[in-house]
């Protein structure tokens, strides 16, 4: 677990350290409070509509805005994690300080974890700053904090998806362009993959949405922790660290 | 302290290492000797856990490699060709967090860290970014780090690489004052290196251990014919064919010698100026006298009789070289 912490806290210091950590944070708070000015505009606009037809109790902040925040954010997450997860196992093979973690006496999941955990930590920073946003709401409206931090927990949940594939591809190539691409390729299947279910079969259509990433935050984004999609989400960071190690290893065995 | 037992690391269809052996006792070091490519990193590699073998097994301080990675890794220090440092982290923090991973207690960690930026001499680089160290700072550092938690067994690949001649001799100082806590296993293509700081060779071609010994001993060993170096004036006369003449002589060749500039290539077989032979004879005969006597009672000068030793450079090439060996050492 030490050693967990120890690599963990090394991924973050070298994030942090370059401008790389500053630069996501910063755009995507940026392409946040874009996407916050956009909703906020549109949910004014419509309450003032109800209230011209009477009754102006009737808009819900956490409905009509928050939840298509929330919905808009998964999209910024997709583009930006690629850069996130890239360089992870990359940089490391590229300039052989993988030799170093591969032989102090740590284990392969242990360092997986540390990079997990490190890249995770980048992710809740950025996070951390949308909140600012969440409390201008608060200062001037009364949402309901509940559905909020169900939204957050969702795009954890789903940005540790997508850290731990990305993480899997870091680890195949010492190439840290081939790695961001194609894990931003990979991003985009499972999130469009849903599109072709309109137009397949009712078990194809089944299971192509419960692969798609997106579909599974929807509950959240509409404020509902749901166990199903938390089990889905849990399963596939379990998976893509798996398939970390399995690579790790086999790298080990063909040298 | 290493016992490496019939080891061998196939890559695909190549095989990199080839039932390699070997022993290395607590406080010594040992030199890896050997080609480009001829499996020395390999070896390393497997001895450190970074790799496993395709067969064979290696112990390290009591553990194996393979069985127990986390152990034996406890107890070894690597530093690989290239050092393994963070570019965006200072020399000290670089080197806090290897201590992190290499189990070393974190009340100790501070002072161990000190410990070794002194014994490396590093400590007015602490606060620089690896990426701005020198090369020579940087493999210093790397040394270091190998250090940091103290391990018996101490893996260096190619120490001096890409060094100053000063910081050469500096880091095979370093090297050898560290013999004797630690167990040391470095590799290097260069010989000299070998003779100075080891007080065992292990030379190794094409992922097979050609020879095992001391370097005295293999310069001796290896040696086979005993060589003679003889130079003599002998005006209008040919030397050669009358040395040659000597018994128990098997091999009379013309030495090199200080020629003029632009001078022939080729040595004559007759000169006015002194002739200098390289003369050959069978191991067990002392063939000097008699070369010294048939030079005087012709009446030429004797200038010059002495043993030829071979250097560790002849034996590398000769081991090492498929073709005949008595040419392949002169090449």
């Amino acid at each position: 677990m030490r050693n967990v912490v120890g690599i963990a806290e090394k991924e973050l210091r070298s994030y942090f350290a370059s401008p790389i950590a500053y630069i996501i944070v910063g755009f995507f708070a940026l392409l946040f409070g874009v996407f916050f000015y956009v909703y906020l505009m549109a949910f004014v606009r419509q309450s003032e509509q109800m209230m011209q037809f009477g009754g102006g109790g009737g808009v819900n902040v956490n409905q009509m805005m928050i939840r298509g925040l929330f919905q808009n954010t998964a999209v910024i997450i997709l583009f930006v994690m690629p850069i996130i997860t890239m360089r992870t196992y990359s940089e490391e093979k590229r300039s052989g300080t993988i030799e170093l973690l591969l032989t102090s006496p740590v284990t392969d999941l242990e360092i997986i974890l540390g990079k997990f955990i490190g890249a995770l930590g980048l992710y809740a920073a950025m996070l951390a700053v949308t909140m600012l946003y969440m409390l201008v709401l608060f200062k001037v409206g009364n949402p309901e904090w509940r559905p909020i931090i169900a939204g957050y927990v969702g795009l954890l949940l789903m940005g540790g998806c997508f850290l731990s594939t990305g993480l899997f591809i870091s680890s195949l190539t010492k190439n840290q362009i081939v790695a961001g691409f194609l894990t931003f390729a990979t991003f985009l299947l499972l999130w469009i993959i849903n599109w072709f279910s309109e137009s397949s079969g009712p078990t194809a259509r089944d299971l192509l949405n419960y692969l798609s990433i997106t579909e599974h935050f929807d509950d959240f984004a509409r404020g509902i922790i749901d166990t199903k999609h938390v089990v889905y989400y849990l399963s596939f960071i379990t998976f893509g660290l798996f398939l970390t190690a399995k690579s790790v290893d086999s790298e080990r065995w063909r040298g | 302290m290493i016992e490496v037992q019939h080891i061998t690391k196939h890559y695909g269809r190549v095989t990199a290492v080839d039932d390699v052996s070997f022993r290395v006792e607590r406080g010594e070091i040992l030199g890896f000797l050997g080609p480009n490519g001829a499996g020395k990193t390999t070896t390393m590699r497997i001895l450190t856990g970074y790799m496993p073998a395709s067969e064979g097994r290696a112990v390290v301080a009591g553990y194996d490699v393979f069985t127990h990675p986390i152990e034996a890794k406890r107890r070894t220090g690597y530093l690989p060709e290239t050092p393994p440092l963070y570019p965006d982290m200072t020399a000290r923090e670089y080197l806090d967090f290897v201590a992190k991973i290499k189990a070393v207690p974190a009340s100790e960690r501070k002072q161990r860290v000190d410990t070794v930026m002194e014994r490396t001499r590093i400590a007015d680089v602490a606060n620089r970014h690896c990426s701005k160290l020198s090369k020579g700072y940087r493999q210093r550092v790397g040394l270091a780090q190998a250090l940091i938690h103290n391990p018996d067994v101490l893996i260096l690949d190619e120490p001096t690489a890409g060094l100053d001649p000063k910081q050469i001799i500096e880091t095979r100082d370093l090297i050898r004052s560290l013999a004797g806590d630690h167990t040391i296993v470095l590799s290097t293509h260069i010989l000299p290196e070998v003779a100075q700081t080891c007080q065992r060779v292990v030379i190794i071609n094409k992922g097979r251990v050609v020879a095992v010994d001391t370097p005295d001993n293999l310069t001796a060993r290896l040696k086979g014919a005993a060589t003679l170096y003889i130079q003599v004036d002998a005006p209008g006369a040919d030397a050669g064919a009358a040395l040659a003449a000597v018994r128990g002589v098997t091999r009379v060749s013309s030495a090199d010698q200080p020629r003029t500039p632009g001078g022939p290539d080729a040595m004559p077989p007759v000169s006015s100026g002194p002739l200098a032979f390289e003369v050959e004879s069978e191991p067990d005969v002392d063939v000097r006298r008699d070369l010294a006597r048939v030079v005087v009672t012709r009446g030429w000068g004797l200038l010059e009789l002495r043993p030829v030793r071979m250097s560790l450079e002849d034996v590398f090439l000769q081991v090492t070289t498929e073709e005949v060996p008595e040419e392949a050492a002169r090449a």
